[in-house]
């Protein structure tokens, strides 16, 4: 039987200990000792992509330091996002199957369209890929390509894909099989109007799916394009799904000037209807925004709660896509919400900054920090090395489950990379201390710094907050 | 009248309404979503009602078969098929993909029936009705398969369906009322064994013991 599952034994008689039935339990979950971290070669030539395995440790000598590289076996995959097999998501109770193990990082190339599974089992520190899905199989069994986002479900593992297989859309959502990894198939049954596609996530408690838009394949493998750009052709829109009957419900557009709306946050308790979405760009003013969504009276509705300004810079300092509006843009391309739906940190890519704010009430979000590293014009140090000036922003933010702890990389898209940071981004990914009072500061022993691969998603061991979802109310 | 298979009806019951995956946890996820005692109530019955109907479209399947196939073959049958879905179970772990949270009474009684008939709830009682058809036939016991087509027989199973259901209700119940009122979720991930594992053992088990008597 094709079932390495089977082979590798993942059933368990107990419940796997990294699954919680609420994010409030998942909270008190013990500290991560490693973190996963997708490296892209720069030039997706030359060398292959890797995976890195990073001590996060404090007590450990090795703290901050790479521990090992696992090197995948194909040229031009590009590494982008990536999850876990299973989480918290299968305690849920309609399809309860919580004795599988949290132990396969779920690893899809954004270019190649290749799916990795690597083990991380049976010693952290040392990955080995057990499975590779090649992109015909994907393409003959879902009709997708250019996987991106991955989200162990409650039935199943759910994978956003930004394209058809000939580059064009539509772009949607696949499902895995989630014992033997195999291509289950298209997950729509009525996609509506929806097109363009990039992140998911999902309210399991009202059995509500939430989709965004980035761009087919088409639009964005190149670099960004300008005449799409100001052709207000990117996406703007974001979409509301029955997760149970796989039907679109609602399309929700924030305005064709909003370019760009990428990462989905919904709020972790499944008694909870809200969420934040992130905006990279306006046509308007080059800000960028945050939105909420939120249910009222059965319907989904959206409002802007947050604008971030862009910062006027000398025309010499910015890279010539940027030089003919004199200022640089936040581009906000990540964010992240603490499990306790408190914390919301938005990372700045374009500025160099990371914003932290208290979203204790949704629609009213409270700035309470604000930390610079890198950026295209400030070009903000790292504090173990005050005299080195970091290019990138904060890109990628993760945060531990209890809270207490951000790691962030920089690197964003390859091709998009070189646009906006044209002397090439060095990569680095950099940790700070999350204070119970709003603050934030970098650990000033924390830096990892390589050559080799350009840093992107980071998953921490036993989870993070942005790949478990709870069907329990906290 | 022998009171073996009342006991191992409700010992069935019992042991189907401990398992997880066959609804208290359901119930309890609906009493804290809703903030209700009396939701986990209504979903439990809804639950117990789906699991009964499951069971009892299998034991009337058998009856009814059991009337024109000979009770040698139809009783191997009734052991193969026992045998061969815990094993492929054992093998290959797979639950429906139905539904999600938001369910009302007759989703979760579609919920639980599939999910019994899935696990094989009903193809689990089969040994006792079958063995025991004879005790409450009044049949002899020298030939008890035999009485299993009789006509009879499906009329007693009725209330062995329904005494096997009341026992899964209570005890899933008061699993859950517990686990919702008094030890907290965190028994999830401290207790949950894998009852899938058990489950698929109790099947086989029922199966080899069907084969046994018979021989």
């Amino acid at each position: 039987m094709a079932n390495f599952g089977l082979s590798t034994n993942p059933l368990r008689w107990t419940v796997d200990p990294t699954f919680y039935p609420t994010a409030r339990l998942a909270m008190e979950a013990p500290a991560e000792r490693y973190a996963y971290v997708a490296g892209l070669a720069p030039d997706q030539k030359s060398r292959s992509d890797a995976l890195y395995v990073v001590d996060v440790d404090p007590s450990s000598p090795k703290y901050g330091q790479i521990l090992s590289r696992t090197d995948l076996p194909d040229i031009g995959d590009e590494l982008h996002h990536f999850g876990w097999n299973a989480c918290s998501a299968t305690l849920c109770p309609y399809a309860p199957h919580p004795h599988v193990e949290r132990r396969y990082l779920i690893v899809p190339g954004i270019r190649s369209s290749r799916i990795h599974v690597v083990d991380t089992k049976p010693d952290p520190t040392k990955l080995q890929i057990v499975k590779t899905i090649e992109p015909e199989e994907l393409f003959k069994r879902a009709g997708y390509s250019r996987p991106h986002t991955v989200h162990c479900g409650p039935d199943g593992i759910y994978l956003s894909a930004l394209g058809a297989p000939d580059g064009a859309g539509p772009g949607g959502i696949f499902i895995l099989d989630h014992y033997d990894f195999n291509v289950l198939g298209r997950w729509e049954v009525d996609r509506g109007p929806q097109e363009l596609a990039y992140d998911f996530s999902w309210h399991l408690g009202q059995d509500v799916l939430v989709s965004s838009e980035w761009g087919t394949p088409r639009m964005i493998e190149g670099g960004l394009q300008p005449e799409t750009l100001l052709g207000a052709k990117y996406g703007h829109q974001l979409h509301f799904w029955d997760l149970r009957k796989r039907k679109h419900a609602k399309a929700v557009d924030l305005g064709s000037e909003h370019q760009m709306v990428l990462e989905l946050r919904p709020s972790h308790d499944p008694t909870k209807t809200f969420g934040f979405v992130g905006v990279v760009v306006s046509l308007k003013d080059l800000s960028a925004s945050i939105w909420l969504w939120r249910e009222r009276s059965g319907d989904w509705e959206i409002k802007k709660v947050i604008e971030i300004p862009a910062q006027p810079a000398d025309a010499a300092s910015l890279p010539p896509l940027l030089q003919g509006f004199g200022a640089v843009p936040p581009l906000v391309t990540d964010l992240n919400l603490s499990l306790d739906d408190r914390w919301l940190y938005v990372s700045c890519w374009g500025t160099g900054e990371l914003h932290r704010y208290d979203v204790s009430t949704p629609d009213q979000p409270k700035l309470t920090e604000v930390l610079s590293i890198g950026g295209i014009v400030k070009r903000t140090p790292h504090p173990q090395r005050p005299a080195e000036p970091l290019n990138g922003g904060p890109q990628m933010v993760e945060v531990s489950r209890d809270g207490k702890r951000v790691y962030l990389t920089n690197s964003l898209y390859q091709s998009w990379d070189e646009q906006f940071y044209p002397d090439g981004v060095r990569t680095w990914m950099v940790k700070a201390d999350a204070g119970a009072d709003g603050s934030l500061r970098f650990d000033p022993r924390f830096l990892v710094k390589t050559e080799n691969h350009r840093l992107h998603q980071v998953r921490l061991e036993g989870g993070d907050t942005s790949s478990d979802s709870f069907c329990f109310p906290s | 009248m022998n009171a073996w298979p009342w006991i191992a009806l409700v010992a069935l019951g019992a042991w189907h309404g401990l398992n997880p995956g066959m609804g208290w946890l359901f119930a309890v996820s609906l009493g804290l979503q809703n903030r209700s005692r009396v939701a986990i109530f209504q979903a439990m019955c809804a639950i117990a009602i789906g699991h009964a109907l499951s069971v009892f479209a299998i034991i009337s399947l058998a009856f009814l078969l059991g009337r024109y196939v000979p009770a040698t073959w139809f009783g191997l049958a009734a052991a193969l098929s026992l045998a061969g879905l815990g094993s492929w179970r054992l093998l290959r772990g797979r639950h429906p993909r139905w539904v999600g949270m938001r369910v009302n009474f007759r989703d979760l009684t579609w919920w639980s029936c599939l999910m019994a008939s899935a696990h094989g709830a009903g193809l689990m009682l089969l040994p006792v009705f079958l063995i025991g058809g004879g005790a409450w036939c009044g049949v002899s016991s020298s030939s008890p398969l035999k009485s299993a087509t009789e006509f009879q027989g499906f009329y007693n199973s009725i209330p062995g369906v329904c005494v096997h259901s009341l026992s899964q209700f209570v005890v899933a119940g008061i699993v859950a009322w517990l686990v919702y009122d008094i030890v907290g979720l965190t028994i999830l991930r401290k207790s949950w064994f894998n009852a899938d594992l058990v489950w698929s053992c109790s099947l086989i088990v029922a199966g080899l013991l069907m084969l046994l008597v018979r021989i």
